[in-house]
């Protein structure tokens, strides 16, 4: 018997390791929860060593980065300032279609999924296998982090928390086989899942093979799996060929580097809520180029600090959502747009920006406290001539904006 | 007494320290999670087995063996998302052979060692394929190119890597 000793121990240490897997294959719903404690074991002992050595690394990257390698940092500055002259000029220009569309969704009354709060995180580790695509970030429950929670970067989408521990989680990539991703071809609006291979690419699935999909197209989340909120890229179109069956085969090119992952965005909460039609003061590109011309001083502060006059609407129409309006009169409503263009104004009219940039559900607080709304406007904003002043207009929540218009 | 095939009259049996014994796979497996995000093409090394190989072969001992690559086998599933136990299956079989091997044959020097980890790391493909599409219905994807270099790149690392792990070997 003491012969086969060991033969014994072996098959009976693989019996038993097949008994756990099968039982872990049965009950697919139930195997994280069965196997939970030698993973929160594992994971418990090796992300500390990862933590580590990730802060110390940035530690050192920072030091580097910002105190020695500064080389072309002037150029860079000077290229940078003059991109972001452009991108405010072309903001302005896109929020106005942005205004247009939100008037419309609340016509409609369209409800949209917000993203209403996100946790930065940092890539710690993978599993360490190349059949498993998935990676640990340094936040879990503790910071609010929980399973099936939508993992993004500013590239795109990156995939969904699979496993929150206390301080750490676990994030199944969009390119591992069994993820699974709602998606919406951005120009023909076609619906398809995205899925990962056993080599690691992306490729579309359920198109059928009658439907036009060109390379190069965007596809973004259409928000059906109720996991990932719509609208966020996913990649774009790499090749289109037809499959054995129905369906077309489409490989796809994710927006975020799915192999140099660093920092990611967790978005802890979703909002369903119609869209704000925050009616602001308008402002156009050639007002932003105006403030920037020589112009007459400010008021002394004396007059600056009179008590506001009571904000009393200006006779305007009762409903703004009537016919698209001229590009040169459309409202901003954009809150990157708005601050943005109110950042431009700052220096001609001596205020801060107008509390009317905020969506129109952080408003009411500040009205009832007194404040007008439109405390920019309230003051006769001096410009250059020719340039149109910034016209005084009801704030979001006051009568003649979106909120009241009858459904 | 059993016939073993060594350049020497008797095998040498070694033992590890307890910390080297705890340390060194915890130690693995944190290097093959970490590494591969910076630097990419880690992602063809596999450490923890490596370890199971030069543990087996050390100790020469076939319950020694399949008990530590049972263990690190489990724990490296335990960092995947996949059901536990496909990793400890195959880890548990190359534990068995490497320490079987061991015991017969003089695998102390690095021709021997690289050729043991070749033919080891073969093994433990084989079967963990066997296990992720027989047991779990996993699609994996065979690649005759993926494989021959994995294999030539873990026996070449294990050349150089036993060498270093000699240092903590004991005798028994």
């Amino acid at each position: 018997m003491s012969r086969y000793r060991n033969v014994t121990i072996l098959v009976a240490i693989l019996f038993v390791q097949v008994l756990g897997l099968a039982v872990q294959v049965k009950r697919r719903s139930g195997a994280d929860e069965s196997t939970r404690i030698i993973r929160l074991w594992t994971v418990s002992a090796v992300t500390p060593l990862e933590k580590a050595l990730v802060w110390c690394q940035n530690g050192l990257g920072s030091i580097w980065n910002n105190y020695v390698y500064l080389r072309g940092v002037r150029q860079e500055n000077r290229e940078l300032k003059f991109e972001i002259e452009r991108l405010r000029l072309e903001q302005v220009r896109l929020s106005d279609d942005a205004q247009q569309a939100r008037r419309l969704q609340a016509l409609l009354s369209f409800k949209e999924t917000y993203i209403a709060k996100t946790v930065a995180a940092q890539v710690i580790g993978s599993s360490g296998s190349e059949q498993s695509r998935s990676v640990y970030i340094d936040k879990g429950t503790s910071a609010g982090v929980d399973k099936d929670m939508a993992v993004i970067t500013a590239d795109g989408l990156v995939g969904r928390v699979l496993r929150a521990y206390g301080s750490s989680a676990q994030v199944l990539l969009i390119n591992d086989q069994s993820s699974g991703v709602g998606v919406i071809l951005d120009k023909s609006r076609l619906q398809g899942v995205i899925k990962g291979t056993a080599s690691g690419e992306v490729v579309l699935e359920k198109v059928m093979t009658d439907e036009q999909v060109t390379p190069g197209e965007r596809i973004v989340t259409s928000g059906g799996d109720l996991i990932f909120p719509k609208g966020v890229t996913v990649g774009t179109v790499m090749k289109v060929t037809p499959g054995a069956d129905l369906f077309l085969n489409i490989r796809v090119k994710p927006s975020a580097n799915l192999s140099r992952l660093e920092e990611v965005l967790v978005i802890t909460k979703k909002e369903d809520r119609a869209p704000a039609v925050a009616e602001t003061n308008s402002v156009r590109a050639v007002d932003i180029l105006t403030q920037r011309l020589p112009s007459v001083p400010d008021k002394p502060p004396a007059a600056v600090s009179q008590p506001p006059a009571p904000v009393t609407p200006a006779p305007t129409p009762k409903v703004l959502i009537a016919l698209p309006k001229p590009r040169s009169e459309a409202g901003v409503n954009n809150s990157a747009a708005s601050s943005a263009a109110a950042t431009a104004m700052k220096p001609a009219t001596g205020h801060k920006p107008a509390a009317a940039d905020k969506p129109a559900s952080e408003q009411p607080a500040k009205l009832a406290a007194g404040k007008p709304a439109g405390r920019v406007a309230s003051k006769p904003v001096v410009a250059a001539p020719g340039s149109s002043a910034v016209p005084s207009k009801p704030g979001p929540s006051q009568p003649g904006t979106a909120e009241d218009i009858p459904h | 007494m059993p016939i073993t095939y060594t350049s020497q009259e008797q095998v040498e049996v070694y033992r590890f320290s307890a910390p080297a014994a705890i340390l060194i796979p915890l130690v693995a497996l944190f290097l093959q999670a970490f590494l591969p995000l910076r630097l990419h093409f880690f992602s063809l090394f596999d450490l923890p087995l490596l370890v199971v190989i030069f543990f087996a072969v050390a100790r020469r001992s076939q319950v020694s063996g399949l008990v530590t690559g049972s263990l690190i086998g489990l724990l490296q599933d335990s960092l995947t998302h996949q059901p536990i136990g496909i990793y400890g299956i195959a880890n548990t079989v190359v534990g068995f052979g490497a320490s079987s091997l061991g015991a017969k044959l003089d695998v102390e020097n690095v021709g021997a060692r690289f050729l043991v980890t070749l033919f080891f790391y073969a093994v433990h493909e084989v079967v963990y394929f066997t296990v992720a599409r027989g047991l779990v219905k996993l699609t994996l994807q065979w690649s005759w190119g993926h494989e021959i270099g994995g294999a030539l790149i873990n026996a070449a690392t294990a050349a150089v890597l036993f060498t270093l792990l000699d240092r903590f070997k004991q005798r028994a």
